[in-house]
């Protein structure tokens, strides 16, 4: 793919991507650390004939980027945790009512209104299930500021293909991280484009819900003679309300199998020095910004004498469960490290059925330094 | 000839939920009267509802149509709307949606003057969850959680929607079927935020514990809260106090809509005029 320098700053790069994936509307409410999302975007959308309205709060933030997909068209609204706490049921009705849209989750520190200013990654059990019910999250994660523009590139491609809500997770740090990035071409990206899939058969044919197990719904954009119904209650094949035994469990089963029957189209990890890692080395777990300090931990544990490899989810939800599973048996010393308590460790012990997984551990706004890796490590081997 | 309304239905879905003698499917015709009125074609058309018994409207009635969370009809019809400037949007909520849990938005699609059509269809009550007490519950009513009589002060709708900035702005009952389509036609035909607050009897979850265990002693009772807006306005300012005015409470032609402002917005972004300052707009502050 074509690559093109450019110097901004993650949040940017964020609203960037949405206007080059094809992003015609944004919905948002200021909030720290992510509010420049929605001022970059304001100037950008309209510039192309698209709409950025900042709404009265969170929930009409979300409700009206909702509104947008519903009619057919690429949607975003970004905030950080609180604003998500709050977009939480309407985002339960884009699943159920299966209508794509991007949400990018600039982290701060919570809970509550916890450090607004501040870094850390403690929404990442939210982003898997921010809203009440069953349905599957799917949920990237920014590792550099490239990857702010490349992932919310990515999730746009992606709401439209599985037909629900994307989150791109960002923190403080790489939101606000200003610097060099090589980012795909404008062209490069429009040409990756994957619109969703349209029903083209007669009016009286089509059933936007009727669709096969394992299959997102088909939901024509509004006002071109395919009028259909959305509802947040469980539904029929053409969308209408119904409480039928055998149609209830199908819809939520098939929201289910949607998503995890194709894990393999959500799937992006990076392994960065893993390739020669054996039974007694270390396998580092991190993802976000910290990442960046896992990196360059590795540099200096290497440099010691110390084997260590890093395993970077960017798709976070659904997790890479075949991937961890191969490194954790592979490797004996392994060592998540977040900026929460344990949130993605429980998900690595789930997937690896050890429970001898080392964690480093910082909840105090600040980022964690290559230094306090290198020792964590030096003290578990 | 008498009006066909089954092109406008989804008949498969009859019969509705609501109960017999229930005023939504009183209002429900009359807004599909209005739109044929207005010549809308059914694809350019979009109804929006949220959640409670009004919250079934959408599904009846054959539209592009949406039902949304409890309260927010109106943020989604906003993006909706936005979208898609040259088509009708009709959002359609109860009293406890529309100013209960959805009042922040109310409020502000309001104060934007964006042009969608909103109407209340108020019965007074929480209808479909059994009695709870509503934002236009009448004090001193009996509610299932207020079971000594309520002690909340009540909205009046049209006095919120006018002092938030819609600029239209009507009220009428669904007694009266053939004056609410005129008022819907009048409010839907206007370009910006048309509120409408439709009086509608809930005899079941109002009424029964009310002394007004029929639809009609219900009705009976909203004719007497109502009055015409001239009659109204002749009466002292006690007896104003009672009894609401109906008909067009405000309509101004002059407020920018929203859709036509955000049009220079992006005209602005694309080079073709300059910034938008206060000489724009004839209120400066």
């Amino acid at each position: 793919m074509e690559l093109r320098e450019i110097i901004s700053t993650g949040n940017d790069l964020a609203a960037e991507a949405a206007v080059d994936a094809g992003c015609m509307f944004f919905g948002g409410y200021p909030i720290t650390p992510s509010s420049e999302v929605m001022h970059t975007i304001s100037d950008l959308l309209p510039a192309v004939g698209g709409v950025c309205i900042q709404m009265e709060d969170e929930i009409a933030g979300v409700a009206c980027a909702i509104g947008a997909g519903m009619a057919g068209h690429r949607t975003m609204t970004a905030t950080s945790g609180p604003g998500i706490s709050l977009k939480a049921e309407n985002l339960g009705l884009a699943q159920m009512a299966e209508v794509p849209l991007v949400v990018v989750n600039v982290m701060r520190g919570g809970p509550s209104t916890g450090l607004p200013t501040r870094v850390s990654q403690g929404d990442v059990r939210q982003a898997k299930n921010p809203s009440h019910g069953d349905y599957r999250s799917i949920t990237l994660c920014a590792g550099n500021l490239a990857e702010c523009y490349t992932e919310t590139v990515r999730a746009f491609n992606l709401a439209d293909r599985f037909m629900q809500p994307v989150f791109v997770l960002l923190d403080e740090t790489i939101g606000h991280m200003h610097g060099k990035a090589m980012i795909p071409t404008v062209e490069a990206v429009q040409a990756g484009i994957v619109p969703r899939q349209q029903f083209t058969g007669a009016p009286e044919d089509y059933r936007p819900y009727g669709v096969e197990g394992d299959e997102a719904a088909v939901l024509n954009p509004m006002f071109q003679g395919y009028r259909y119904h959305f509802t947040g209650l469980h539904h029929d094949a053409k969308g209408f309300p119904t409480e039928e035994i055998e149609t209830c469990r199908k819809l939520i089963q098939r929201l289910e199998d949607k998503v995890m029957m194709h894990t393999d189209e959500l799937e992006l990890n990076e392994e960065f020095m893993c390739d020669d890692l054996e039974e007694n080395d270390v396998l580092i777990i991190a993802y976000g910004s910290v990442s960046l300090a896992a990196k360059e931990s590795i540099r200096h544990l290497r440099a010691a004498g110390i084997k260590a490899g890093l395993f970077r989810p960017i798709t976070l939800w659904p997790s890479p469960a075949e991937r961890i599973k191969y490194f954790t048996d592979k490797v004996k010393n392994v060592l998540c490290v977040e900026l929460n308590i344990r949130q993605y460790t429980e998900e690595v012990e789930r997937v690896s059925s050890r429970l001898d997984i080392h964690g480093l551990y910082k909840v105090n706004g600040r980022a964690i330094s290559p230094y306090e890796i290198v020792n964590k490590v030096k003290e578990i081997i | 000839m008498a009006f066909n309304y089954d092109q406008y239905l989804r008949l498969e879905k009859m019969p509705t939920l609501w109960c017999w003698g229930c005023g939504d499917g009183v209002i429900l015709k009359a807004v599909i009267r209005a739109i044929e009125a207005c010549g809308w074609e059914q694809n350019d058309v979009c109804v929006v509802s949220g959640i409670g018994c009004s919250g079934r409207f959408s599904s009846y009635v054959d539209f592009n149509t949406v039902h949304t969370t409890h309260g927010r009809t109106v943020a989604f019809a906003t993006g909706i709307k936005l979208m898609h400037p040259d088509k009708h949007v009709i959002c359609v909520a109860g009293d406890g949606d529309a100013l209960a849990i959805g009042g922040n938005h109310t409020i502000h699609a309001c104060r934007r003057n964006i042009d969608i059509n909103f109407i209340v269809i108020n019965n007074f009550i929480y209808g479909l969850t059994n009695s709870q007490t509503s934002p236009t519950t009448p004090q001193g009513m009996w509610t299932v959680s207020q079971k000594s009589g309520n002690i909340d002060p009540t909205f009046d709708a049209c006095n919120l929607a006018i002092a938030s900035g819609a600029s239209f702005v009507g009220r009428e009952t669904m007694l009266d079927p053939k004056k609410l389509e005129k008022v819907l036609v009048k409010g839907f035909k206007h370009r910006g935020f048309s509120f409408f607050d439709v009086m509608s009897n809930c005899h079941i979850n109002l009424g029964r514990k009310n002394k007004m265990a029929s639809a009609m002693e219900n009705l009976e009772w909203i004719d007497s809260i109502t009055t015409s807006l001239k009659k109204w306005e002749a009466l002292s300012d006690e007896e104003k106090m009672n009894k609401f005015p109906t008909g067009v409470l405000k309509h101004d032609e002059n407020a920018k809509e929203y859709c036509d402002m955000y049009k220079e917005v992006q005209a602005f972004h694309q080079g073709k005029r300059k910034t938008i300052t206060q000489n724009d707009f004839a209120k400066k502050i």
